[in-house]
């Protein structure tokens, strides 16, 4: 697991190639909300959670969805199942890299959303990171089940966000609402019973990926 | 071979006079038999058939679900296609009961759509058995198609309740809930006439699903027969 999550960061520090079209498709996403939405000072704190959870959920899968690609050329996926031990470790690999390719797209994405749409999010920015953990944990737990299963599906690049968007409704309300309240002033203790929404999609999903995966990759 | 489909067959044709005529008095029921309800006057009666049909799109979906796990499990070709066959039904049924709810929303809530909680859960469980059936006819390979459609089948079904409490919790937060499920005692014959159309999908539900799954399974032996015949030649 460690090996594989080592490979997937080495690859992605050598090319860069995901992480950078995930941070510039989610800049491009900041503008776009900008001009569709126009928003003036007074209704960007409404808009702001929303539009930020859009912008990271849009980002991932762009990210997820090819998380998989790498594996199916020279057969490296089978390479992998060749690896004695349970194949769960090979999901947690792969889980593993992709939050952390998300949480680093979202780190840099949160200071140009502030800049962008005049928000003071110093003042929250812990409570809010905790927030994004959590989302993000739960989007990547899904995201990279489907993933694997789609990757070698025809017209998987329609087909992977049409799966997994109805399946993280509970998860967007969570963040947003979460947000919202954090964005406000209010504490983590005021946002407690979203925080557990989340934290119960985490774990119920990463529990399920977790023991289906297998029949994922099951040759 | 010829011979158990051909009764099979005659079976399912019975079975499915049987659930047309079950409609037919069910529908004589709620026109008929059934008073007019004291506050909503005769659109009231769409009851009668929008709670069966939302019955069925649960039931379909999950026996999907069920299914799905027996597939993963013994590996059995039938459980595939009843899995199959039940999602195309379920989609079906759940548009049906989109369909029919917004009906009876119009005259009563003075709207075809609101943000409730079942009504939201439902289009969502829509567009997830979309989804089930379009991976389906992404795959060509029967063993890896049946394989990850058994898995969208399960992880779907699981999310659908805390899909119904996300929503709840957050329209309750913004705002009381359009209705109230009332405490209103129904007269019994109103309960004898939706029970009775419960009953009438439902063989609705048993009569399609037999149909389709005899297709699915004649549809396996063609194919079957077709590649031996290609390795003949």
């Amino acid at each position: 697991m460690y090996l594989l999550l080592a490979k997937d960061l080495l690859v992605e520090l050598r090319n860069r190639e995901t992480f950078t079209v995930m941070l510039f498709f989610a800049v491009v996403m900041l503008f776009l909300f900008h001009f569709s939405l126009n928003p003036e000072r007074e209704n960007t704190a409404i808009l702001a959670p929303g539009l930020l959870w859009l912008a990271f959920l849009f980002t991932g899968v762009l990210g997820l969805g090819r998380s998989f690609q790498a594996e199916q050329t020279n057969d490296c996926l089978e390479q992998l199942l060749l690896i004695p031990g349970d194949r769960g470790h090979i999901y947690l690999g792969k889980l593993v890299g992709n939050i952390a390719f998300m949480l680093a797209v979202e780190l840099l994405i949160l200071p140009l959303f502030a800049l962008f749409f005049q928000l003071n999010l110093w003042l929250a920015l812990l409570p809010l990171l905790g927030v994004a953990v959590l989302g993000t944990v739960g989007f990547a737990a899904l995201g990279t089940l489907f993933s694997a299963l789609t990757s070698n599906v025809r017209a998987r690049e329609v087909l992977f966000p049409l799966l997994l968007f109805p399946l993280i409704v509970p998860l967007i309300i969570g963040t947003v609402t979460a947000t919202a309240i954090v964005l406000g002033g209010g504490t983590l203790g005021e946002a407690s019973a979203w925080l557990k929404l989340l934290a119960a999609f985490d774990t119920i999903f990463l529990v399920i990926a977790y023991l289906t995966f297998e029949f994922v990759v099951e040759q | 071979m010829a011979e158990p489909c051909l009764s099979g067959r005659t079976l399912a044709n019975g079975l499915g006079i049987v659930a047309l005529l079950a409609v037919l008095v069910g529908l004589y029921l709620a026109f008929f038999y059934a008073p007019a309800d004291a506050l909503q006057g005769d659109v009231q009666r769409i009851m009668y058939i929008h709670v069966p049909t939302a019955w069925v799109a649960f039931f379909a979906c999950f026996v999907v679900f069920v299914a799905s796990m027996v597939y993963l499990w013994k590996r059995w070709p039938e459980a595939d296609r009843l899995a199959y066959a039940s999602a195309e039904i379920g989609v079906l049924f759940t548009a049906l009961t989109l369909i029919d709810g917004s009906i009876w929303g119009k005259p009563t809530w003075g709207t075809w759509w609101t943000w409730d909680a079942r009504l939201t859960t439902t289009a969502i469980l829509l567009v997830i058995y979309v989804g089930y059936l379009m991976l389906r006819s992404f795959v060509e390979e029967p063993e890896r198609r049946a394989r990850l459609a058994a898995l969208v089948g399960i992880v779907g079904f699981i999310d659908v309740p805390i899909i119904y409490m996300s929503v709840l919790w957050f329209r309750t937060l913004h705002q009381p809930p359009s209705i109230q499920a009332g405490g209103v005692a129904m007269p019994e014959s109103m309960l004898f006439t939706l029970l009775f159309n419960f009953g009438a999908y439902t063989l609705v539900y048993v009569f399609f699903l037999v149909k389709r799954v005899r297709l699915e399974s004649l549809r396996a032996i063609i194919d079957a027969l077709m590649a031996e015949k290609v390795e003949h030649e």
